[in-house]
């Protein structure tokens, strides 16, 4: 079955549709490496095959992997928590609907960070992740599932979601592409919130074309998410060759002298850069002078919507209950101590603070002006670039809990994703080359809506790093 | 910077249960990541507007047509305690 | 020398809006089903689920805010409310906050400081033995009401009797009812009222210390409610102790005022800007309909009547008001079988209200016509007033046209021909005592010769008349 396992998501469905390959057999092959996957990247797999008939479609009957937060009718969805112990939704996400009726059938559900709250996956009710490349180290997180099983071909493509860079950096760190679209484009119901006005659904796969194909069928505007928006134009597979006249901007602020940037991810994005020039681009460093204050803000405006957003687990109408001694508030705090793991609760408690009242204008008002000041900056930063780009994370994938004990340590790794996310901007990773034999991602990000421009230019990058992935596709599965 | 008591005070509010020994954590982990946040206090935010949300979006409106409500049973399905077709929860006072 | 002191009120009324729909979903709004019956992902505050306006809803909040002449905001926004409690199931509210559709404006003689929009809570039925949730053992949630639409509008302490805030009150039901965007039903829930409540010294503007009386659900525990509270404020400040903020509870049975205990600890709402949702903003077209749907409001209404009837203000407000007493009196005036629309407006809110009291005329035996005719009979004195209450029994009771019913009764008024000439002399006949005493001028003693003369005639002469022909007949 190794010819199965090379084939991209869109190559698999074209053989597919030419009769070479049985979307049965797709699936069952797929359904099969979950079922062996030696990374904790699952958190539900199919039992059986669907019929032919249910994979019809576009998507040509290519199974799909969905991050545990979005709601899956009859299938355990948790977000990762404890909290959510056994809930099975009477609904599906309006993605999830959306990807199946477009001929991708849901086969298997991937661990996360709880409530997406995470940049290693290590803070799952189901246990940690493992890097494909070193399984010793993370891989990313939140969506560290999905990235690992893409990246160890469990999953020929999957679905995560991206607050501050969710998607971004488990792509990055397993060496994959990770695409998270500008908020608004992909509709919001059925994934279970982190922080509404930063999440946003994406695809994490294996290549440019694959995440073209999925995001495609995502796209559109949902009667359901008053915050959707109806997308401009379509997208299609994208064919960019060169960069011929894509002027890239390189935030000074970002990426002079930050400490904690490895020098390996430096000179891997140095190297990027190059190759972008010798096809046609033109570098320039660019300002966004408010950007080194987007984590900041982030880790106020997140946390304190997640605070709300997580106030309905109080063992009333779903999930996890520990009785007290009969007593009402005393069955809210033990359930949600109970239910909640230590980050988590971390961030509620920083949420809470940051809305309580004397603190509001301090906190939570002060970080919506900075959100403000960061639109602004990369509005006029578009004006004279394409396209912004950035290592997606600092570092490469670091070692199991060389980070769990220092929460701000790993709040940085979201250093160069968060501000897209603050301004709302897309934004994708594609894997740019390696730095101690691991993976190193390159982030290009461009105005709303220009996915399709971002996915053309990511598509010739691609066509130029050559990156090989293949080894880590042999890894993950037994 | 934030100290035992305000850890307290905010885990009342979130309904958190907290140990003696997440307490003590707890204020000294939000006192680091508070100072690091701290820093935006420098900035000069004068006349800046916040942002709550970052679509451009007005009046998205749903007509008054009702849709079809859960069957009764789908509706406790999920619920830890049901009692007398209802979601059943513990008194306020013991 | 004692002080005495006057209450200042100020009240927060929550309605229910007459949707098809719930505020955030598309449950239908329930009217006792089954519990948890009329609930779906959304209202019951599962995962990843959003909510999305009713349009309606909005167009019921500007009719409101037109009607009460509020400033309507040209941009609004919805804000989450936190706290815990089993019938809020997201552990928010949604509402508004800083900025509400409708800022101001003003109904009768009272201020309205704002008016905006939010969701019901569930309704959580308490299985313990005292029925009070603070002693109860345990507690069932049904989210049929969860959703529901609610306008909460909020007055300035523009009050100052409990009186006055139960007028008030019938006042705003009645706007409510005639905008058709409630069931303004205080029994069933659709109309709530909580009431702030201080007193001062006379003559004083500075505002006591207030409490807030909460869940009066009849106009009729509202006045005693706040009477209670009133009452209860003067003794604590005459017994020289101060009046503790605090939020209470009225019991109609006992008369008794409890103190509640608060939801949150702290009343640290946490307010923030709802992320789920985008602004509303009122465009003109949506004004414009808003405007072009406004029916005609009880105040406009009685300013009408009080100009184009001539009617006094209170009995203009006691038709307009009410409106199916005003639809009455309009369709009278209008079959033209009286002139003196005064004369009809004083006998709908007198003689047929004391017949038919709480009742809709328009569905009484009587219709405007018989009424007006009625009217009309006694305005020209072919009934006399007495005579016109005999003949208003009887279309109560069986309906019919007024001049049919005087006939087959013989209740016409007699003219001052020979009929009544003689009648007046039988009584002078019959009553020499008094006319002895009449001679002696005791004018009062006249009193015995008409009430004979109205017992003959049962009723149907004038008194005017006999009167002068009494004199007459005895040369005085
Ligand atoms: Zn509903």
């Amino acid at each position: 079955m190794s010819e199965i396992l090379d084939l991209t998501a869109a190559a698999a469905g074209a053989a597919v549709r030419s009769g070479e390959l049985g979307a049965s057999e797709l699936f069952e092959f797929y359904r099969q490496r979950a079922q062996d996957d030696q990374l904790n990247a699952f958190t539900w797999v199919a039992e059986a095959t669907p019929g032919e008939a249910a994979i019809d479609g576009p998507l040509s009957g290519v199974p799909l992997a969905v991050k545990d937060l979005f709601c899956t009718k009859g299938i355990v969805s948790q977000s990762g928590s404890r909290i959510l112990e056994g809930f099975r939704p009477p609904y599906s996400a309006t993605v999830v609907e959306q990807l199946e009726n477009a001929g991708a059938p849901l086969f298997a559900k991937t661990n996360q960070d709880e409530f997406a709250m995470g940049s290693s996956n290590e803070n799952s009710a189901f246990g940690p992740v493992f890097n494909p490349w070193d399984v010793t180290r993370v891989p990313g997180g939140s969506s560290g599932g999905s990235a690992a099983a893409v990246a160890a071909g469990s999953a020929p493509w999957a679905l995560g979601t991206d607050t501050g860079g969710s998607i971004r950096q488990p792509a990055s760190f397993c060496g994959i592409v990770g695409l998270k679209p500008t908020y608004g484009a992909v509709s919001r119901y059925g994934m279970i919130a982190f922080a509404s006005s930063l999440d946003q659904a994406g695809v994490l796969t294996r290549d440019v074309t694959d995440a073209a194909l999925l995001l495609s069928e995502m796209v559109g505007r949902d009667p359901r998410d008053s915050t959707s928006l109806e997308y401009p134009g379509s997208l299609v597979l994208p064919t960019g060759r060169d960069l011929s006249g894509i002027r890239l901007g390189v935030p000074e602020e970002l990426t002079e002298g930050v400490e904690g940037i490895e020098p390996g991810v430096r000179a891997v994005f140095d190297d990027a850069l190059r190759t972008a020039e010798s096809m046609g681009a033109t570098v320039e460093t660019c300002r966004l002078p408010h950007a080194p204050h987007a984590l900041s803000a982030y880790y106020l405006i997140a946390p304190a919507e997640a605070s709300a957003n997580l106030s309905r687990y109080d063992g009333v109408r779903f999930g996890l209950r520990v009785e007290g001694d009969g007593d009402l508030k005393e069955m809210y705090e033990r359930t949600r101590s109970a239910g909640f793991g230590p980050e988590v609760k971390r961030r509620i408690m920083l949420g809470t603070y940051a809305l309580s009242s004397g603190y509001y204008d301090a906190y939570y008002g002060r970080a919506q002006r900075v959100r403000t000041k960061i639109a602004e900056d990369f509005n006029t930063a578009f004006e004279s670039f394409d396209f912004i780009v950035t290592p997606t994370s600092p570092s490469v994938a670091f070692k199991l809990g060389a980070r769990t004990a220092d929460p701000l340590a790993m709040y940085l790794s979201d250093y160069f994703t968060v501000p897209m996310s603050l301004a709302g901007i897309p934004a994708i990773s594609i894997p740019a080359g390696l730095s101690e034999g691991l993976p190193v991602g390159l982030q290009i990000a461009g105005p709303a809506f220009s996915e399709q421009r971002i996915l053309e230019a990511a598509y010739a990058l691609e066509g130029a790093f050559a990156f090989d992935a293949s080894g880590a596709r042999r890894s993950g599965s037994k | 910077m934030i100290d035992r008591d305000a850890v307290l005070h905010v885990a009342a509010l979130a309904r958190l249960e907290l140990n003696s020994e997440e307490v003590e954590r707890m204020a000294a982990e939000l006192s680091a990541v508070l100072g690091h946040i701290e820093k935006i206090s420098e900035l000069d935010l004068e006349g800046v507007e916040p942002t709550s949300r970052v679509v451009e979006l007005e009046n998205v409106l749903r007509p008054d047509i009702p849709q079809p409500s859960l069957p009764v049973e789908v509706a406790l399905a999920q619920a830890p305690a049901v009692s007398g077709g209802g979601f059943s929860v513990p008194g306020s006072g013991a | 020398m004692t002080t005495s002191y006057e209450p200042v009120i100020g009240l927060e009324i929550h309605v229910q809006l007459s949707t098809k729909t719930k505020m955030f979903c598309a449950c239908e709004l329930s009217f006792g089903e089954q519990p948890n019956s009329r609930t779906c992902p959304v209202c019951l505050g599962m995962p990843g689920t959003l909510p999305v306006v009713n349009a309606r809803a909005i167009d019921f909040g500007l009719l409101i805010g037109l009607a009460l002449g509020s400033e309507i905001a040209p941009r609004s926004i919805f804000h989450r409310k936190n706290y815990f409690y089993p019938d809020l199931p997201k552990g928010y509210q949604i509402s508004q906050f800083d900025i509400p559709l409708c800022l101001g404006g003003r109904l009768g003689e009272v201020a309205i400081h704002r008016v905006h929009l939010e969701e019901d809570a569930a309704k959580l039925t308490h299985q313990g033995t005292s029925g009070r949730i603070n002693d109860a053992d345990s507690s069932v949630v049904d989210f049929n009401r969860g959703g529901t639409p609610l306008v909460e509008i909020v007055t300035e302490p523009d009050i100052y009797s409990a009186a006055q805030a139960r007028e008030w009150l019938t006042l705003l039901r009645t706007t409510l009812r005639q905008l058709g965007v409630s069931d303004v039903n205080m029994e069933e829930g659709s109309l709530r009222c909580d009431a702030n409540i201080s007193i001062r010294p006379v003559g004083e503007t500075t505002l006591g210390t207030k409490t807030e009386l909460k869940n009066m659900n009849s106009f009729r525990f509202i006045e005693r409610g706040i009477d209670a509270e009133i009452a209860r404020q003067v003794a604590l400040v005459e017994a020289g102790q101060t009046v503790a903020q605090e939020t209470l509870h009225f019991d109609p049975a006992s008369g008794t005022l409890t103190s509640l205990r608060s939801k949150e600890d702290s009343h640290d709402y946490r307010y923030f800007p709802e992320p789920d949702l985008v602004p509303i903003v009122v465009t003109q077209a949506m004004l414009a309909q808003a405007h072009a749907a406004l029916p005609e409001l009880p105040a406009q209404r009685a300013q009408r009547f009080e100009l184009d009837f001539a009617l006094t203000a209170e009995i203009a407000r006691m038709l307009a008001f009410r409106t199916e007493l005003g639809d009455y009196f309009e369709a009278a005036v209008g079959s033209r079988d009286c002139d003196d629309p005064a004369a009809i407006a004083s006998w709908v809110t007198g003689e047929l209200v004391a017949r038919l009291g709480d009742g809709d005329p328009g569905d009484s035996k009587v219709t405007p016509q018989a009424l007006s005719k009625l009217v009309g009979l006694v305005s020209t004195k072919q009934l006399t007033s007495g005579a016109g209450k005999s003949v208003l029994d009887r279309l109560v009771a069986d309906g019919g046209d007024p001049a049919a019913v005087m006939e087959s009764e013989g209740l016409a008024a007699m003219d001052s021909g020979d009929e009544l000439a003689e009648a007046v002399a039988d009584a002078i006949a019959a009553n020499p005592d008094a006319v002895a005493k009449l001679r002696d001028g005791k004018e009062q003693a006249i009193g015995a010769l008409i009430g004979h003369v109205m017992r003959e005639t049962k009723g149907r002469a004038d008194g005017g008349e006999v009167t002068r022909l009494v004199r007459e007949q005895l040369g005085l």
